[in-house]
């Protein structure tokens, strides 16, 4: 396979993009380390832009549309930066029988967002997932990567508030 | 690796763990994880430290033990703890010389635990997923050695089909089978996928397998690569699950390394090598010609069969898929022989089979049984029935592809046939059990706006009809809903079912045709309702009248 060795310039000077880049000469440049790199540039700069997705498409010699259509297609991927702190609600089966449903409400209420949005301080967004696979302690919800089992609303909030509150003092 | 060198690594692995005078073994899968296993098993590390006992214990991190909703577990040579927190540490290793704890016991002897058949799952809980000797130490690689050595390709297939092992994704379709078909398709490139993108909401039995016991995975995907004559393989894995994708991939370095993945494996003529793919969350990559493009780095959309995957799959190579927990079926069926499988299970169900219960039952957690166990027995003695002093209502199985068995059907057994004839399917494996609260319509909306976001798309059926459907479902939820919507929405099942491409669209309609087929009354309550209130109010008051005006 020939190895694409003239590869554009990253959309700034920022030393990260060598990570994308890693990953992409990984995998040999090939059109198929597609959702590979935007996996890359995702959990590097936390979302996806355009300037990024034009630069993973001239260096994977994929159009651009494609690039875009994979990036929407998929939920994983976010094309908006997130908040300082991501708390995600599991919406699977068993957390929505246990209450799920009413655990997203009230954090919808108490911090005046609703799901997919970033609160206005850029402090805290909120996402929900289609289930986290921690099924045994439902109703589950994910803080900055932490999984919180079988909360009732009011300690979750309270969990919520300390975590974006200590965070803000630091 | 040679041969002598896997066995040698063997026996010194079991001489090593029996120098032992004890062992714990903590769980650390993502659920007892969550609750801070991993600071326990450090607790644990640091306290037989500070006792200089390192050369009497050993501290090892493991896979899942089964009961989830009491993690996080620790086993402590014969007695298991539940809700274990790291300041037990002290006492659980002073535990080992002298009383169990008492107050941390959880009993092993219950049904949960005594009714279980562990095939697939037998090293979980017992193996460090991380520690590839560990690995080799409970067998692991054993069984890929027996088939490169002993048999011929066409042997490991006949074993597989003798074996009656049955696809673990859902569908059922004979592994035997597939892999004769794949075997015969022509070409020299071929490709085996392991397809570890469990989309199914409330349902982490392959998360399990994976995070726990990751090289029994790898082992039945080089075996189903030497039996279908494939180089390389793909594990495809959602995004969803890191701790899963951490330890498959150190797996696969391990495997590498030790030279049990790559060239000419076992000094034989066999190559394999793996990569690991990362789904990025859509449901309707577990499809498996939508999988197919998602590891191509495309969007994940299915495409019309034949050609089958099988013929033409990967970068239009032929193509085995298989899943998770079929792969990890495949070792134990070479180890111990096609007959001693067969003998478990039923007549066209054979095996066992892992369930993830969950929803309103006493014990959640992962159970494996034989196949034929009626779901009586799965729900009142292993789940421990329905806590609270609630009525048992429903269990549902399948996912969004399957549906709801009612109260008066708990005695069906669990195989293929006897799930599919009541209205649901075998599905993954998730089993979520619902109480008298729960709203089967509700339920069914709940699964209609799941497949209405998971639709890729593509096709009108099931891109347009989900929504349709999604939409009568919300009116005749809030009371809106009147018979000609109940009616459309019976037609609109039917519609949708016949006419969608893939599995997604043919599917999507379960839940609402069991929960219509089975609790219809709540259906009719609600539609009711509604002529009950247009009744009393005025149109206007129903929110259903609508005024127009031309703009001047």
């Amino acid at each position: 396979m020939p190895v694409n060795t003239v590869l554009p310039k990253p959309p700034t000077e920022d030393k990260r993009w060598k990570i994308i880049e890693t990953t992409m000469r990984r995998n040999d440049f090939q059109p198929d380390a597609l959702i590979e790199s935007l996996h890359s540039v995702q959990q590097t700069f936390g979302f996806l832009d355009i300037p990024s997705m034009r630069w993973v498409a001239a260096a994977l010699k994929v159009p651009l549309s494609k690039v875009y259509g994979v990036a929407t297609f998929y939920h994983f991927f976010t094309l908006k930066p997130q908040g300082k702190h991501v708390c995600v609600v599991c919406m699977g089966t068993a957390c929505y029988i246990k209450g799920g449903r009413q655990l997203l409400d009230e954090i919808q209420r108490h911090y005046a967002i609703a799901e997919g949005q970033t609160t206005k301080d850029g402090q805290l967004s909120l996402l929900v997932a289609r289930c986290i696979g921690a099924c045994g302690l439902a109703p589950t919800v994910v803080v900055d990567g932490n999984v919180l089992g079988k909360r009732s609303a009011a300690e979750l909030l309270a969990a919520l508030d300390e975590t974006v509150e200590r965070k803000r003092q630091s | 690796m040679k041969p002598e060198e896997l066995i040698s690594m063997m026996e010194k692995a079991r001489a090593d763990s029996s120098a032992f005078e004890h062992e714990i073994r903590v769980c650390t899968e993502s659920g007892c994880m969550s609750l801070q296993s991993d600071t326990l098993l450090k607790a644990l590390g640091d306290e037989v430290k500070t006792r200089g006992m390192t050369d009497k214990i050993c501290v090892k991190g493991v896979g899942c033990m089964g009961l989830c909703c009491n993690g996080p577990l620790v086993q402590a040579d014969t007695a298991m703890y539940q809700f274990a927190k790291p300041e037990h540490a002290s006492a659980i290793v002073q535990g080992l010389s002298t009383q169990p704890v008492a107050e941390l016991l959880c009993n092993t002897q219950q049904p949960f635990f005594t009714r279980q058949k562990l095939v697939v799952r037998e090293n979980s809980g017992h193996v460090d997923p991380e520690s590839l000797v560990d690995c080799i130490a409970h067998g692991a690689y054993q069984a890929l050695l027996k088939a490169l050595t002993t048999m011929t390709p066409h042997q490991v297939i006949q074993e597989i089909s003798d074996s009656g092992l049955r696809g673990r994704g859902g569908a059922g379709f004979p592994t035997g089978l597939k892999w004769a078909t794949v075997s015969k398709a022509g070409g020299s490139d071929k490709y085996v996928i392991c397809n570890g993108d469990e989309g199914d909401p409330g349902a982490f039995m392959d998360r399990s397998v994976m995070e726990g016991d990751p090289h029994r995975v790898l082992e039945g995907m080089a075996i189903a690569a030497y039996a279908v004559g494939a180089e390389n393989g793909v594990i495809y894995v959602r995004a969803e699950y890191p701790l899963a994708v951490k330890r498959l991939t150190k797996a696969i370095n391990l495997a590498r390394r030790h030279e049990l993945i790559g060239h000419n494996i076992f000094g034989t003529k066999f190559s394999f090598n793996v990569e690991l793919r990362l789904g990025a969350g859509a449901f309707v990559c577990g499809e498996e010609t939508a999988l197919i493009a998602s590891v191509e780095g495309k969007r994940g959309v299915p495409r019309p069969r034949p050609p089958y995957p099988a013929n033409s799959g990967l970068f239009g190579c032929p193509t085995l898929i298989n899943n998770v927990e079929t792969y990890a079926n495949v070792a134990p069926i070479i180890n111990k022989g096609a007959a001693w499988f067969a003998q478990i299970g039923t007549e066209k169900s054979k095996g066992t089979k892992i369930f993830a219960l969950t929803g309103t039952v006493k014990n959640c957690g992962l159970i494996e049984v034989a196949m034929g166990m009626p779901l009586r027995e799965i729900i009142y003695d292993i789940a421990g029935g329905v806590p609270n002093g609630k009525a048992f209502k429903a269990v549902q199985t399948g996912g969004p592809s399957g549906g709801c068995i009612p109260a008066e059907l708990l005695d069906i057994t669990v195989d293929y046939e006897s799930l599919a004839k009541a209205g649901s399917i075998m599905g993954s494996g998730g089993m979520i059990v619902m109480d008298e609260t729960s709203n089967m319509v509700d339920v069914a909306r709940f699964f209609m706006e799941f497949c209405m976001t998971e639709s890729c798309g593509k096709c009108v059926p099931c891109r347009v009809g989900t929504y349709e459907m999604h939409q009568l479902l919300n009116r005749i939820c809030e009371k809106r809903g009147t018979p000609e919507d109940l009616q459309l929405l019976k037609d609109l099942c039917g519609m949708v079912k016949q006419t969608s491409l893939c599995g997604l669209g043919q599917s999507a309609p379960n839940p609402v045709l069991s929960t219509l087929r089975y609790f219809e009354h709540e259906y009719l309550d609600l539609v009711n309702q509604t002529q009950a209130a247009h009744a009393d109010q005025s149109p206007a008051a129903t929110g259903e009248h609508i005024e127009l005006e031309v703009l001047p």
